[in-house]
């Protein structure tokens, strides 16, 4: 019996009891959609979840308005002390309901539940606990004195952290004194309408927080909803362009999180056993649907045989399966659409020429997976070492000196992260200088916390979220705003017609 | 008898060099009277694209410069300004029509602007980056870093002091610049130019192009190497079109702004060009 060998330890379902079907939150309760329902199903089994309501533009109307109500007559009247109040309860309310959140999570979303119950969780409550102490503090936010809400928030968040993208957007909107209106993504909205029932708990006034569910037709007519001040999306690039069009001429502040090709720089004077876990970390954490992920591993030429051995080996012993099993490692792929763009890459990544390496485990008959694979030989111009896989995949390149890391790793429209991994502190320093990326890990990967900006360069998107710099983008100085020219009206108007 | 003035031809400003436009095409400036004053450089798509290139390949360099020594040379220029004051006095009441006096004003604001920013390169980080208190064994530190090259449209009512209100901030963290001055006052830009060349500024770390707004700028919008859009002469361009070419590339892009405030002096203009890196350095363990 080999040590891969073990006794299944899943978590208990019966913590959760979901609904058979879940309305759109508008106004502080849940109600029908006009659109189709659809379904959430369970990508580890393929398994119905729960029937979800399906907003149409005339429930995109009700919950902005229900969310402009609330700004008027309540949320932007409150004292910061209050807000923040009602945002230490959320915290609380999460704390509490927390192996709840996890298992719905990990049903949902197909992530190990280690890693929704030990990361994604505790950052949901972390997340809400800073910003709320921020809610009475804005006169220190760098913005001069009584620094204004924007008003109300359009949110559309991804699939990956679910819960967790959704505390990025409203914990520092509601800090600030706007009120949202949040889109999950379509196929993973049930931590959202959970986190809807907090916000009841927690006695929200209502149109607060407004939650509405549905594909990415329902994301397009909020964010091009003429009613709201605020757009922040995390998602792909290519959605982020379009989104930034549709705000162009209009006064909405724009907060793009968007698409990434992390390089991991790994020197030889690096402590091995710590890269090889941070490479395995960067790139394999949530099945490497990470954003900030460590896709393209740069190792120095002399220790790449090595570090790829060790590699290997250490992939060997990732147990994929069941995402509730407590000991899984790799979860499944969230979408069957997901797991056919992995497929697809990486057999583009082998007929480039590359050399595909695959962890031998047993693949689940049901669901939705994909074996973490290793390929070698990859050369700059290949897709798969410029192309967001946003899977289990790792792309390896090689380069003799830290100039030439450093070129490499910026060779790429992206800029949201980067690793360094190296023994040498002055290295660390003059690396990091160069990397042209929002976030760099050093002798670590895949760090988040509240207090700490997280956002990307170039095609990587704008804005920041967490840290002083996150409540920032959901405020404005109180000094007048200079009223854009004339043209604004006139083009805003006969955009709005055409479309 | 009176002697003959040797009046200046007017020409681009392009990684340090004072080339005319590529494509031959000059168009008459004239006096707010109607004079003739000068024939400009109509700078054309690919005037445009030699520009990003200069602005690019300065980037390393000016970024690179320590704050203290970008702090010099933007004072430098102020200094420069200085000497040259009458000229530009002149030139302004040339083409702009207005007394000596505006003109002046007009000057010395200008040159103030330039102390003004030349103050904020090594303060603005400590001012938009801090330390962070995260939960766990880290170091954690956000700074703002420049985020490459910026193309303005400078204000297209104002000679000197819009276009100095629009390029010194984007100058202060260490971007490069492309800038199209005003379409009917563009002589001063050139003049300017004169004072960036002699005020060690390296070369390419402002390139000025005269001539047609409309013309030159869906170029500079939609181009792949350009990260940053100042709109804020655009008011008048179909400047919708533009912030859409724009978000192609993602580029960070400021809006219009009219009137004489057009580009008041802020730490904001300064930090709409900057991006936040935040660095998580591992603490060993004792």
């Amino acid at each position: 019996m080999s040590f891969l060998e073990y006794a299944p330890a899943p978590e208990s379902q019966a913590i959760l009891n979901l609904r058979d079907s879940y309305g759109l939150f508008i106004d502080g309760e849940f109600r029908e959609g006009h659109g189709t329902p659809f379904a959430s199903i369970s990508p580890a089994t393929e398994k119905h979840l729960a029937t979800i309501a399906h907003a149409d533009a005339s429930d995109v109307d009700a919950a902005v308005a229900a969310a402009r109500r609330a700004y008027d007559r309540t949320w932007s009247r409150m004292s910061g002390a209050d807000r923040g109040k009602y945002l230490f309860r959320i915290a609380r309310l999460v704390q509490e309901r927390s192996r709840e959140l996890a298992v719905a999570e990990s049903l949902d979303n197909g992530k190990p539940i280690k890693e929704s119950r030990d990361v994604d969780v505790p950052l949901v409550a972390a997340w809400f606990f800073y910003y709320a102490g921020w809610a009475d503090k804005l006169d220190h936010v760098g913005l001069g004195a009584a620094p204004a809400p924007l008003g109300v928030a359009a949110q559309v968040i991804p699939w990956n952290f679910p819960l967790l993208m959704l505390a990025w957007k409203i914990a520092p909107a509601l800090a600030a004194g706007n009120t949202v209106v949040l889109k999950p993504a379509e196929t993973t909205s049930l931590t959202a309408l959970l986190f809807a029932e907090i916000v009841q708990q927690a006695d929200l006034p209502p149109g607060v927080v407004n939650i509405i569910t549905g594909a990415g037709e329902t994301g397009a007519a909020l964010v091009g909803h003429g009613d709201v001040d605020k757009v922040a999306f995390t998602g792909s690039t290519s959605v982020g362009r379009a989104i930034a069009r549709s705000v162009a001429g209009t006064n909405k502040k724009l907060t793009l999180e968007l698409g990434g090709k992390a390089a991991n720089i790994v020197f030889d004077d690096a402590p091995i056993d710590q890269a090889i876990e941070g490479i395995v970390n960067g790139i394999f954490f949530n099945q490497g649907h990470v954003c900030c992920a460590g896709s393209r591993l740069l190792v120095q030429e002399s220790i790449h045989d090595e570090v790829i051995d060790r590699l290997k080996t250490r992939l060997s012993t990732l147990r994929l399966g069941d995402p509730l099993d407590k000991n899984t490692d790799i979860g499944a792929i969230n979408s069957a659409e997901q797991l056919e763009r992995i497929r697809e890459l990486s057999d583009v990544g082998e007929a480039e020429g590359a050399e595909r390496w695959t962890a031998a485990c047993t693949i689940p008959e049901n669901g939705f997976w994909f074996a973490p694979t290793i390929f070698t030989n990859v050369s700059t111009s290949h897709r798969i070492a410029r192309e967001e896989i946003f899977g289990p995949v790792l792309s390896v390149l090689t380069f003799r000196t830290p100039a030439e890391a450093v070129a490499k790793a910026n060779n790429t429209p992206y800029g949201l992260s980067a690793g360094i991994w190296t023994d040498k502190g002055s290295r660390i320093l003059a690396v990091a200088d160069k990397l042209r990326a929002g976030v760099v890990w050093a002798n670590t990967f895949n760090r988040f916390d509240p207090s700490s900006p997280f956002g990307g360069y170039k095609e990587s998107g704008y804005g920041r979220e967490g840290g002083r710099h996150g409540i920032a983008a959901y405020l404005k100085t109180s000094a007048p705003t200079v009223a854009l020219p004339s043209a604004t009206a006139r083009k805003t108007v006969s955009k709005g017609a055409t479309k | 008898m009176t002697r003959l003035a040797v009046p200046k031809t007017y020409k681009l400003y392009i990684g340090g060099a004072f080339p005319r436009s590529e494509s031959g095409r000059t168009y008459e400036i004239v006096s707010a009277k109607g004079a003739f004053l000068a024939n400009a450089a109509k700078a054309s798509r690919k005037d445009a694209r030699d520009a990003v290139v200069a602005a690019r390949a300065a980037v390393g360099g000016w970024s690179g410069a320590t704050a203290y020594n970008r702090g010099q040379v933007l004072y430098r220029i102020a200094e420069l300004l200085e000497g040259r004051r009458a000229q530009f006095v002149a030139e302004i009441v040339d083409a702009e029509g207005v007394t000596t006096a505006v003109a002046s004003a007009q000057v010395d604001t200008a040159i103030d602007r330039w102390v003004w920013y030349a103050g904020w390169t090594d303060k603005y980080a400590q001012v938009a980056g801090n330390a962070n208190p995260v939960s766990g064994p880290y170091f954690n530190i956000s700074v703002p870093e420049p985020t490459g090259v910026v193309a303005i449209i400078a204000p297209q009512d104002s000679s000197l002091l819009g276009l100095v209100s629009a390029v010194a901030p984007a100058l202060v963290a260490g971007n490069t610049v492309v800038v199209v001055a005003s379409e009917r006052l563009p002589l001063s830009a050139i003049s300017l130019a004169e004072v960036l060349a002699t005020s060690d500024v390296p070369k390419g770390v402002v390139n000025v192009l005269t001539g047609s707004p409309a013309e030159i700028a869906p170029w500079l919008a939609s181009h792949q190497d350009v990260n940053a859009l100042d709109l804020v002469g655009a008011g008048d361009l179909e400047w919708i079109d533009l912030q859409i070419a724009a978000a192609d590339t993602l580029k960070r892009v400021l809006p219009p702004e009219n009137g004489p405030d057009a580009a008041a002096p802020s730490l904001d203009r300064i930090t709409a060009f900057v991006e936040t890196k935040t660095v998580w350095h591992t603490k060993g363990l004792i």
